[in-house]
């Protein structure tokens, strides 16, 4: 469901921060939906430990035959590329066009190829 | 190209911001508190179903219902992941509505009073939030985007299984068929007011418009519901409960009555019929799980010990 709650006097000062007390670690689930297919990532949930994380998300992320198997790996696992090196990263791929098919003529007469 | 810079090239190719990219302060503390408030939404959305649980009138109805309530758990736990990506921790946003520091869609603040109840609720509540919801598909950040994505898809079921509840009571006795028209003269309003203040009383609405984050105003998605929900009241057979409801041929909508913003307002600031009980179920719940969430990091503690124990035997 979902909703427009508005704002009631006093709640506007409330600051919202980050404090990483007592709650249990981060997972993320990666679903594989059918043989053949590879795991996708579905979203992530806390569990204290990863056979707990399975069942947690089976229930979660599953609940209508959406996999035939789950992977769970601790989200501190996870390196991720930075979001500010996008340019140095993946740029210098599309000064190369020539790695793709479609950058080649092939004369109509060859057929298909 | 500064932060704000990238970010305004997003917004403007109407692309996501992700979790990691540079966004404003205000851009951030409102999301936090609109996916925070829509999943507390959802997990407090569980109490007036699950009151009809034990009583639901067939085995099938009653399995029907507790997939539904437990599919609103599930979106709680999707919209809880999608605001933590943002830096707040969950202990953080429950104990936020735990304290009633943050609050839930005051739809929750009515009571279930009959079984018909339940069938209004998928019908018109669920069919509010999806009106809402798809909108929201094409919210600017991608988490909460991809969550209503998800949720969309299981939301059509809830409203699907409510209407199709009213319509077997309407098909009934003439007592089952005025138990749904009961149902329905008490939540229509409620439903309405889901969509929030009118565009004009919304402070936020303008800002959140150019951030994308909202895509579609209240009022315009208020419409939206109406058009919608109307024709199907008519194939019930019942009675919407507006006596100024009708279909203007010139705009190609429906017009309706004025909504009560006294009552609208009374219950967000905590005086609805059910507020109190709400929050102190809701508080109850919490303290009587602490066992078992301290039992499961206990096992989980344990089962580790016995781990490392094997391994240097």
């Amino acid at each position: 469901m979902s909703y427009d709650v508005p704002q009631v006097p006093g709640e506007e000062e409330l600051e919202v921060a980050a404090s990483d007390t007592r709650q249990w670690p981060m997972w993320e689930v990666f679903v594989r939906q059918r043989r053949g297919l590879s795991h996708v990532h579905a979203g992530s949930l806390h569990a204290p430990d990863a056979e707990s994380a399975l069942q947690n998300a089976r229930d979660v992320y599953t609940r209508r035959a959406e996999g035939v198997s789950i992977w769970v790996v601790p989200s501190s696992a996870i390196t991720a590329s930075d979001p500010d090196d996008v340019d140095a990263m993946f740029d210098p791929f599309d000064e190369q066009p020539y790695r793709h098919a479609t950058y080649y003529e092939i004369p109509d007469e060859v057929g298909k190829m | 190209m500064t932060g704000q810079e990238r970010f305004d090239a997003v917004i403007d190719a109407d692309e996501k911001i992700e979790p990691t990219d540079w966004m404003p302060d205000g851009y951030r503390k409102t999301l936090i508190r609109q996916i925070a408030q829509h999943a507390h939404s959802e997990v407090i959305g569980m109490q007036p179903e699950g009151n009809w649980i034990t009583r639901a009138p067939t085995l099938k109805r009653k399995a029907i219902l507790m997939a539904k309530v437990q599919d609103e758990a599930g979106h709680g736990l999707y919209l809880y992941s999608a605001a933590e990506t943002l830096g707040t921790s969950r202990d953080e946003l429950v104990d936020l509505l735990h304290t009633g520091k943050q609050k839930y869609s005051s739809i929750f603040n009515y009571p279930t009073l009959n079984w018909a109840d339940i069938g209004a609720i998928g019908w018109l509540v669920d069919g509010a939030a999806i009106t809402n919801q798809v909108a929201l598909t094409r919210t600017s950040f991608g988490p909460y985007s991809r969550a209503m994505v998800r949720i969309c898809k299981e939301e059509s079921f809830h409203q699907r299984q409510g209407y199709e509840l009213l319509l077997t009571l309407c098909r009934g006795s003439e007592e089952q068929k005025a138990m749904a028209q009961d149902a329905v003269d008490r939540w229509w309003w409620p439903s309405l007011m889901m969509f929030g203040p009118s565009d004009g009383d919304s402070p936020h609405t303008a800002q959140s418009m150019v951030w994308k984050v909202k895509r579609v105003t209240n009022d315009d998605l208020r419409q939206q519901f109406v058009d919608m929900t109307v024709p199907q009241c008519e194939y019930l057979g019942l009675t919407v409960p507006d006596p100024d409801l009708r279909w203007n041929e010139e705009r190609g909508h429906y017009d309706f009555g004025a909504i009560d913003w006294d009552e609208f307002w009374n219950v967000v600031k905590g005086n609805g019929p059910m507020n109190r009980e709400r929050m102190a179920h809701k508080n109850r719940a919490w303290a009587e799980g602490e066992w078992v969430r301290e039992a499961a990091t206990a096992h989980a503690a344990k089962q580790a010990a016995r781990r490392l124990e094997q391994k240097s035997a």
